[in-house]
């Protein structure tokens, strides 16, 4: 058996911004009862991070929680960790109604560097992206041009970047596009 | 002639010569030139012909209302017709081109129609190309698809070259327009705290206050505008954009803004054009105002211009438009023109004033400098055919008897002004008429209202009605601190600075010159330039009772143009209200739409061309089927394999290939695209027996069962395998294009309807490849792989099981879309690829065929296996497809099982499926009807069924084919008639739609 | 483009991160309802001038349905509440009151 890929094998491109697809990474989506102190504190435990709040983006590294709706989390963590952190999940949850579903092969990943990164976000997402109204830690899901995806800030300088894996390409040239030198914005550095 | 002064054009750079070229010919200008002041320094009056009479044009104006001069610039893939030359910056190497002209500019065959003009009147398109019908087809349209258009399409090979871009913001405070009014609204706007976006059409700030002059807070209006430019770029809060055109204002506080970034320098790095999607709390335009023509015979001849615009030409780019200026007004502004033009040393032989009051100081001192004024006087008719060569003065109250002579070669011209009011309007904000100024302005208290109801446009200086420097940097400090406010920010009462000009006397409304005009310069007094319309023709119309301004305009085509009306819509609005007698505001204005000049359709599109055109979504083996020569098909914003051609083979060889080797030994089917989706928790059976027509509840973990799936209509909407994972956990397969509308349809009833159901849904359809393993020699192939189990004991027909497979973790069904052995292999996406290679060589001894989704059709339809898309259509029922052994009995509800006891449903005569075999074994034409005696209400031939699916069998070696018929199921072994869109009939008899084993002998091994 | 603010995740959503759902407040009438009610469930809508109740889901979000009440005239937006709920709950009737004194809708008021 070979290792798995990633959908991009970490493609890359410099403009503005770089542009990079973060290879594999674990995710495993959650479903339950977010008012639940039982539900959280299992997920926060196989998580190794504190529960997010409303969108916002829990992160220690590699991993991680994502607030993605009122009822749905995804824990982000080492890919080849998934299996395990579902399992335990599932074996905490077990008289509970939840859902834990190891997603890490749906979808990819992209990191964006650079001082423009809220400029590049800002072309192709409906968000505001201005220092003061998207700070790093928050998360957002939304469209960028045509596709659903989701994002955050570990920094004013770092992105992550999430949708599913058969738009990976059309992601890669979008990000890229919006990247290309000589198009920065200039509004939020860049 | 029109050229360039020694001296002067506070835009120009003079040590900083540009090449152009115009209809093939070298010219030069300078850095800071507009295309028409490059072109007026270079004595090239004449820019263009207009759209219905090929009359030879110049520019009128000096921005964006220019209506004449529109241009092709550019070549091959940068090609792009009507150009303002007006709004084009100069740069090195532009090329334009003149449009609507054949053979030239100069020599136009079309400005015949000139001549025609009075059998061309308005609605004359109308009129004659009614009758005879059938003249139209052959005769109307081709010769007014020749003749329509202003510049030419670019060529339809070429690609636009450039890139485009949307751009996103987020503000409290959006103030469209840099002059004065704009720049003091930002200002009291931004020191609030508020953020602030300001966005300038040209690449100047200040607007016309440094052309005319006064002073503000004992600064020129340029120095003022240089120090608030620098004030407001130190203001963190404050984002200022020039070249960029507030285009459109929408619901909710939406605006576009239209910035052209490289325009101007065409070899400069990233996009062209940038799309500004602007979410403002509130909006302030301060959009100015434009000046109004004045309607007499002539005024349309090269050289006759706007007053304001020849200022503008005279001061901004140090140009000429004639050495003898003739100024005629019915306002005070117009003898700044006399007075800069005068002290510009050229001659202004005659201002002729249309009030018999004259004007004020300005007059005063126009006379001073000895200018000779003519009070109560107009311009009876312009002389001069390409350029002017004079005017003839009459009374402005009499016929237009002529008084006198002046020999000249330019006008000009001063109707007054008028606010834009366009960027007010768009999103329903109310205007009233102003007596005094003879103007449509923004009524207070009508704007746009906004998400909670409350105003979110205001509208500050000229373009408010403010036309005095003092008057319209008072109300926009005011404007601009209100909007802050209104958007949650404290702003200080403001008090604009001091400001001075001349004292004006009142402008005298004119709407025709002179006022008793007869009819021969009634027809020649234009007032729409780009579509040719005349006062005589809105007067026409009104006499064939056009009553509705709106009418009007199409009627005439007044303000249809590119320029929208911009300069003709007060002065044709005027023109119908004195012929209908009635007042201006009731006959009111035409709706104001964005964008406010056109925008590219590039900014437009932003990203979405080429490759982001639209998204292409791939599966993890999709390399694998680029590099083995995939002839694809979109499916949805998939694309899958359509066949795999080989060689020499065309797609039909290469399908006829790939269903042999599925049927005599393997092939392999990348089925990644199929729609997975798990539904897990207590009442998840519950759920699935209200979503699917059969019962899944009862279905055993382990095992396997095909649904089908309903809307509240009745009407089939999907159909799969469901594969119970554990008691509280089901997998649903669904179509390709089901997989988000189905996962969609679950949450809706979830979420809003059953939400006391504890069930949770996850689209997992792009976690996994699914490679679909098939044929005689599946199992053998898979047991070569190793790893676990898959005999008929251990994973029997509708079964499932996970294990390895080659070392790949599996998830296999044995499910069949074929009728052969088949197992459908799921994999972790990150491993599908590896597995396909992996299959793709353990399989060469069998011959191991790739197959697309046209052999998928084949064998499917040799199975009778329907296919949601060609058998059913929104109006089909499972029962129309003989399933009622999919419909539970014993549920008491399912989604869809009132819908199908609606006596429609149950109707015996609905049509149903059937096998059709042609009599003489060819193709059944795709979605051919059958056809039946007699004819229907509307003479047309009745119908008694049609085709759904139709295919060569390359197993039975003929055509065969699925379809609807009245009473089909009970009609086996009849023939009927298919219609062929060669005009002739198919016999087909009624068969079976099982045409390949049907006992199922071969799936179950 | 209007916007709504999607009460479960609070995002001001603008219209092409949601999907427009019809109208809200319907009752299902299953297997065993009369025709006319049948016929009512699927088929008849309000189509008012002024105060209005819809369905949205925050689609390009967190996927939630919820309901709106807005002006079709105006596009003013009185409030949006959640999915789960078969009436327009108090607190949003009295925000249209406010507004729109008189106000009717089906059998709300």
């Amino acid at each position: 058996m070979s290792e798995p890929v990633s959908a991009l094998r970490r493609a890359r491109y410099a403009g503005f911004v770089t542009v990079e697809e973060a290879g594999l990474q674990g995710m495993v989506q959650i479903r339950g009862d977010l008012s639940s102190d039982a539900f959280t504190s299992a997920v926060s435990d196989a998580a190794g991070v504190p529960m997010p709040g409303l969108r916002e983006a829990s992160l220690d590294g590699r991993n991680g929680l994502l607030w993605m709706s009122p009822d749905e989390l995804m824990l982000l963590c080492p890919y080849p960790e998934a299996d395990r952190a579902m399992a335990r999940l599932q074996a905490t949850l077990s008289d509970t109604h939840h859902l834990a579903l190891n997603v890490s092969d749906a979808r990819a990943m992209f990191t964006l560097q650079g001082n423009g990164v809220r400029d590049v976000l800002a072309k192709l997402a409906p968000v505001d992206m201005a220092p003061d109204a998207f700070r790093p830690g928050m998360l957002r899901r939304t469209r960028l041009a045509q596709v659903a995806a989701a994002f955050w800030l570990r920094s004013d300088t770092q992105a992550e970047v999430i949708c599913f894996r058969s738009v990976a390409p059309y992601m890669m040239e979008l990000l890229s596009t919006a990247a290309r030198p000589g198009s920065a914005v200039g509004l939020h550095g860049g | 002639m029109s050229m360039r002064l020694p001296t002067g054009g506070r835009l120009t750079d003079r040590s900083y010569r540009m090449e152009f070229t115009f209809n093939g010919k070298r010219m030069t200008g300078y850095a800071g030139d507009t295309l028409a002041s490059a072109l007026l320094a270079n004595d090239q009056l004449l820019m263009g012909r207009s759209f219905k009479y090929h009359r030879p044009r110049g520019p009128v104006a000096s921005g964006a209302e220019e209506p004449n001069a529109l241009v092709n610039l550019g070549k091959g893939d940068r090609f792009e017709p009507n150009q303002r030359a007006t709004t084009t910056e100069l740069f090195n190497g532009l090329t334009a081109t003149s449009q609507n002209h054949w053979p030239s500019l100069e020599a136009d065959i079309g400005a015949l129609n000139t001549h025609l003009s009075r059998v061309l009147p308005a609605g004359f398109y109308y009129k004659m190309f009614m009758y005879p019908r059938a003249f139209w087809k052959h005769v109307y349209e081709p010769f007014i698809r020749q003749s329509a258009g202003l510049g030419k399409a670019p060529d339809a090979e070429s690609r636009d070259a450039d890139s485009y871009e949307h751009f996103y913001h987020f503000t409290d405070v959006l103030v469209v327009g840099g002059g004065v009014a704009g720049l003091m609204a930002a200002k009291t706007a931004a020191q609030s705290g508020a953020k602030v976006l300001l966005l300038e059409q040209s690449a100047h700030w200040g607007g016309r206050a440094p052309v005319d002059g006064g002073t503000i807070g004992g600064q020129s209006p340029e120095d003022w505008t240089d120090a608030t430019l620098a004030e407001l770029q130190a203001m963190p809060n404050v984002t200022l954009r020039s070249r960029t055109m507030g285009a459109g204002v929408y619901d909710h506080g939406y605006a576009l803004g239209y910035e052209r970034l490289t325009d101007h320098a065409p070899e400069a790095p990233g996009p062209r054009h940038r799309l500004w999607r602007i979410r403002a709390k509130q909006i302030v335009t301060a959009t100015g105002a434009i000046e109004r023509p004045l309607s007499f015979a002539g005024n349309d001849i090269p050289g006759v211009m706007l007053a304001s615009a020849m200022r503008d030409y005279l001061v901004n780019w140090g140009v000429s438009i004639g050495d003898r200026t003739v100024v005629v007004t019915n306002n005070d502004d117009a003898y700044r023109t006399a007075i800069a033009l005068k002290k510009a040393g050229l001659d202004v032989p005659a201002i002729i004033d249309a009030r018999s009051y004259g004007g004020g100081a300005l007059m005063a001192e126009a006379r001073a400098m000895g200018i000779r004024v003519e009070q109560g006087r107009g311009v009876a008719k312009v002389l001069g055919g390409k350029r002017v060569t004079g005017v003839a003065v009459c009374n402005q109250l009499g016929e237009g008897a002529v008084l006198d002579e002046i020999a000249c070669d330019a006008v000009a011209m001063s109707g007054g002004w008028s606010p834009v009011v366009h960027l007010w309007s768009h999103c329903g904000g109310k205007l009233d008429w102003d007596e005094a100024g003879a103007f449509f302005r923004p009524r207070a208290g009508a704007a746009p209202t906004d998400a909670d109801g409350k105003p979110f446009v205001s509208v500050a200086g000229a373009a408010d009605g403010h036309m005095t420097l003092a008057g319209l940097l008072q109300d926009a400090a005011e404007t601009g601190a209100a909007a802050a406010t209104a958007a949650g920010f404290d702003a200080a009462q403001t008090v604009a600075p001091e400001a001075e000009e001349v004292a004006e006397k009142p402008l005298e409304p004119v709407w025709l010159m002179p006022q008793g005009a007869r009819y021969d310069l009634r027809m020649k007094a234009w007032l729409d330039y780009q579509n040719d319309v005349k006062v005589s023709d809105v007067q026409l119309a009104a006499r064939e009772g056009y009553e509705s301004v709106e009418h009007t305009k199409r009627y005439t085509t007044l303000g249809m143009a590119t320029d929208q009306g911009k300069l003709s819509n007060i002065n044709g609005l005027a023109t119908l209200s004195n012929a209908l007698g009635e007042s201006i505001p009731q006959v009111g204005t035409t709706t104001f739409r964005p964008p406010y000049t056109p925008i590219s359709m590039g900014a437009i599109a932003g990203e979405a061309h080429g490759a982001l055109f639209q998204p292409v979504r791939q599966t993890p083996i999709h390399a694998w089927h680029e590099e083995n020569g995939a002839h694809w098909e979109p499916v949805g914003q998939w694309r899958r394999p359509y066949c795999y051609p080989k060689g020499e083979e065309d797609h039909a060889q290469a399908v006829i290939r790939e269903v042999k080797a599925v049927r005599q030994s393997l092939g392999l089917l990348d089925a990644s695209t199929l729609g997975k989706i798990i539904v897990k928790g207590p009442d998840a059976g519950r759920f699935l027996d209200m979503l699917y027509t059969n019962m899944m509840s009862t279905l055993k973990p382990g095992k396997c069962r095909y649904g089908l799936m309903c809307s509240e209509n009745g009407f089939l909407i999907d159909d799969g395998v469901v594969a119970r994972i554990d008691e509280d956990t089901f997998l649903c397969h669904t179509t390709t294009g089901g997989a988000e509308s189905i996962h969609a349809h679950m949450e809706e009833w979830l979420q809003t309807e059953w939400w006391d159901w504890q069930v949770y849904t996850a689209n997992v359809t792009e976690q996994f490849a699914q490679i679909a393993v098939v044929g005689p020699k599946a199992r053998m192939l898979l047991e070569k792989l190793g790893g676990m189990n898959v005999s008929k004991e251990a994973l029997p027909f509708m079964a499932w099981k996970d294990g390895t497979l080659g070392g790949f973790p599996v998830r296999v069904y044995r499910i069949s879309f074929s009728g052969e052995l088949s197992y459908e292999i799921a994999t972790p996406a990150g491993h599908g690829r590896a597995l396909w290679d992996l299959l793709c060589a353990r399989g060469a001894e069998w011959n191991i065929t790739p197959y697309g989704t046209e052999a998928l059709h084949v064998l499917r339809a040799e199975k009778g296996f329907i296919m949601i898309g060609d058998e059913t259509d929104g109006t089909v029922i499972p029962q129309d497809l003989g399933l009622n052994w999919a419909i539970s009995k014993k549920k008491v509800d399912y989604l869809g099982k009132r819908a199908q006891a609606w006596p429609h449903m149950t109707d015996p005569a609905r049509w149903k499926l059937v096998g059709l075999l042609t009599e003489d074994s060819s193709v059944l034409p795709e979605g051919a009807y059958a056809v039946a005696d007699g004819t229907n209400a509307n003479g047309q031939r009745n119908t008694q069924g049609r085709v759904t699916s139709t295919y060569f069998s390359p197993t039975l070696g003929r055509g065969i084919a699925m379809g609807l018929v009245l009473n089909g199921p009970d009609r086996m072994g009849e023939v009927i008639e298919f219609t062929h869109i060669e005009g002739f009939t198919v016999p087909a008899r009624i068969v079976d739609p099982v045409f390949y084993d049907p006992e199922g002998e071969k799936q179950n091994v | 483009m209007l916007t709504l603010k999607c009460p479960y995740c609070g995002v001001q959503a603008e219209e092409t991160e949601l999907h427009a759902g019809g109208e809200a407040h319907l009752t299902r009438f299953g297997p065993d309802s009369s025709d006319d009610d049948f016929e009512t469930y699927l088929f008849t809508r309000e189509n008012p001038k002024g105060v209005h109740f819809e369905r949205w889901r925050h689609s390009h979000g967190c996927g939630k349905w919820f309901h709106a009440a807005r002006c079709t005239m105006t596009l003013e937006v009185f409030g949006t509440y959640p999915a789960q709920t078969t009436e327009p709950p108090q607190d949003i009737r009295d925000a249209i009151t406010a507004k729109r004194p008189g106000w009717t809708w089906r059998e709300f008021s």
